[in-house]
């Protein structure tokens, strides 16, 4: 049962959204391909190669690819389907976005955002925002999987797969790249960051997050918020941890002035050890905090920063 | 242009879910049912693009039960002109919904597909995608911002970094993301108004669609629960607790 695993990347670097997904496409048995298609993407090949497991990274290179808008990708996707048993992508926005076509031209059903595998048929996956978790049986044939990355360890390194080039797809010509507005941040992707400290409605203002870039400043930590922030425009979208934003999983997550909606405790519930400082003891946040500071956030943050520094971080 | 909006019935929003005891799903019965919150974000945009005399005609239709009538008329009261219910039973799979879907747009010829990016009940986040694609329409998901005019669109997305920009050509499908739009709330008199607006009822048989899951259901099961942890009294307790006991910075 060959995979095919497309994979996340800037074009210069693999993200680590790929290599879990290798480990979930490893779990279903069989070797695993991982397809980088991007514009001028040797570097991020390179990368893929080396993931252990693998045994040959496919790369189509091309600008139709450069930014793996979803029209293209049903293309490339489909010229390659009839090789493999399963294609899997991670659930970023991407591989939401290009992923149901091909099941879709495939007449296949999508397996949304696997959690787990249990058998070559046999999926975990949430719904409900979390709420509950469903197991899924898929009917034997081609399986188009999106993965839950939080829930797979990152395949390691020391690989040493083969590469491919692959030919591009016609173009469907329905679609063209405008623009992109990325955040500019030198601190770690939320989906990747070991610790993650998030405002909520409890900030205020967007300039006041400026309390949380201390701290993160200081653990190289990212900066997160909950969707009640985002909605008051305190900071970007991308800032999002919920049911419909990010989900994280990090080693360390300090909720900050955060009430804790079933939405937002959907994004980061997994997290390893939550701390969560809010001035409403019954904020239902401390019912899943490891760690609960009952306090006025404009004050208990500068003691944390200066109990921080205290400690010499 | 015609625009389509599907809508879906599920459960509100603000429902605590429960998983039923023998594990086959959630507890649905007596539970207040709503109009998918992405879904409403729909209406509102395309009833929005008729009020600025961009859509000519805004159409609803919803697939499922015989209640999910009273979820196209939430969608008339906001400001849609008429609606097709789509009577089906049981689950009905992403897959299926844009069969069911495709067949529509093939008759109604919208220029525009406006849904929601998922819905709050399978969290599957597939159904425009798979229209789109087995119509050979463009796709613009996670929408944050719209500007339509007569041969293309220009959609601002929602994307993991940030924000990103796609223009597509008409027609094509559109998914929505939160801050779209403020769906408005329905004033008696529209909701009065939209008890006199059209419903046409449907059956999945008369699109040749066959409605059967494919993907079987073993179980659903609660989430691990997290227990409550200990408060503290102090930052300084906490960042003690933090680097000492939890090991994490």
């Amino acid at each position: 049962m060959a995979a095919l695993v497309i994979a996340e990347h800037t074009n210069t670097a693999l993200k680590d959204a790929t290599a879990k997904t290798v480990t979930a496409a490893s779990q279903l048995g069989g070797p695993v391909h991982v397809l980088v298609a991007g514009q001028g993407c040797a570097a991020a090949a390179e990368e893929a190669r080396k993931l252990s497991g693998v045994e040959t990274v496919l790369v189509a290179d091309s600008p139709l690819y450069a930014k793996m808008l979803a029209e293209p990708m049903e293309a490339l996707l489909l010229s390659l389907a009839d090789k493999y048993d399963a294609l899997l992508a991670p659930a970023t926005t991407n591989g939401k976005n290009y992923m149901p076509r091909v099941a879709a031209k495939l007449d296949v059903p999508q397996i949304s955002e696997i959690l787990a595998v249990e058998g070559p048929n046999t999926f975990r996956r949430p719904i409900y925002a979390g709420n509950a978790i469903q197991t899924i049986e898929a009917p034997s044939g081609k399986k188009v999987i999106t993965v839950r990355t939080t829930g797979f360890k990152a395949a390691d390194g020391g690989g040493s797969a083969a590469l491919q080039q692959v030919p591009a797809a016609a173009d469907p010509g329905l679609s063209s790249f405008v623009n992109e507005e990325l955040s500019k941040s030198d601190r770690p992707e939320l989906t990747a960051a070991k610790i993650i400290i998030s405002g909520g409605r409890g900030m205020q203002s967007g300039d006041n997050f400026h309390l949380l870039d201390r701290i993160a400043d200081k653990l190289h930590a990212a900066v997160g918020a909950s969707r009640a922030a985002v909605d008051a425009g305190f900071v970007p979208n991308d800032y999002q941890v919920g049911q419909t934003g990010k989900v994280v999983a990090p080693e360390l997550y300090i909720a900050v002035g955060i009430s804790g909606a079933i939405q937002h405790l959907a994004g980061m519930k997994d997290s390893k050890v939550i701390a969560a400082i809010n001035k409403d003891e019954e904020a239902p946040i401390f019912q899943v905090a490891d760690y609960g500071l009952v306090a006025d956030l404009f004050k208990a943050v500068p003691e944390f920063e200066e109990a921080l520094t205290k400690a010499g971080y | 242009m015609k625009v389509l909006v599907p809508v879906k019935r599920v459960i509100d929003y603000n429902v605590k879910v429960r998983v039923k005891a023998d594990s086959s799903g959630v507890d649905l019965a007596n539970v207040k049912m709503s109009m998918n919150p992405f879904d409403e974000i729909s209406v509102e945009e395309a009833v929005r693009l008729k009020e600025k005399g961009k859509a000519s005609e805004v159409v609803v239709v919803s697939i499922g039960p015989a209640q999910a009538s009273e979820t196209i008329r939430t969608a008339l009261a906001m400001g849609a002109d008429r609606g097709i219910l789509v009577k089906t039973e049981g689950e009905v799979e992403p897959l299926a919904v844009a069969k069911i879907l495709k067949a529509i747009c093939e008759a109604e010829k919208p220029g525009l597909a406006i849904l929601g990016k998922q819905a709050i009940d399978d969290d599957s986040n597939q159904t425009g995608q798979m229209l789109a694609a087995l119509l050979g329409w463009a796709q613009g998901t996670f929408a944050h911002n719209l500007e339509l005019d007569e041969t293309s669109a220009t959609i601002e997305r929602e994307i993991d970094g940030g924000l990103q920009t796609v223009k597509v050509k008409l027609p094509a499908v559109m998914t929505t993301d939160l801050r779209l739009n403020e769906p408005r709330y329905a004033s008696l008199p529209n909701i009065m108004k939209a008890k006199k607006k059209p419903i046409d009822e449907k059956t999945a048989a008369d699109y040749g669609v066959d409605t059967t899951p494919r993907l079987k259901v073993l179980k659903v099961t609660e989430p691990p629960k997290r227990q409550a942890g200990i408060k503290v009294k102090t930052a300084a307790e906490l960042v003690e607790k933090l680097k000492n006991e939890a090991g994490v910075i």
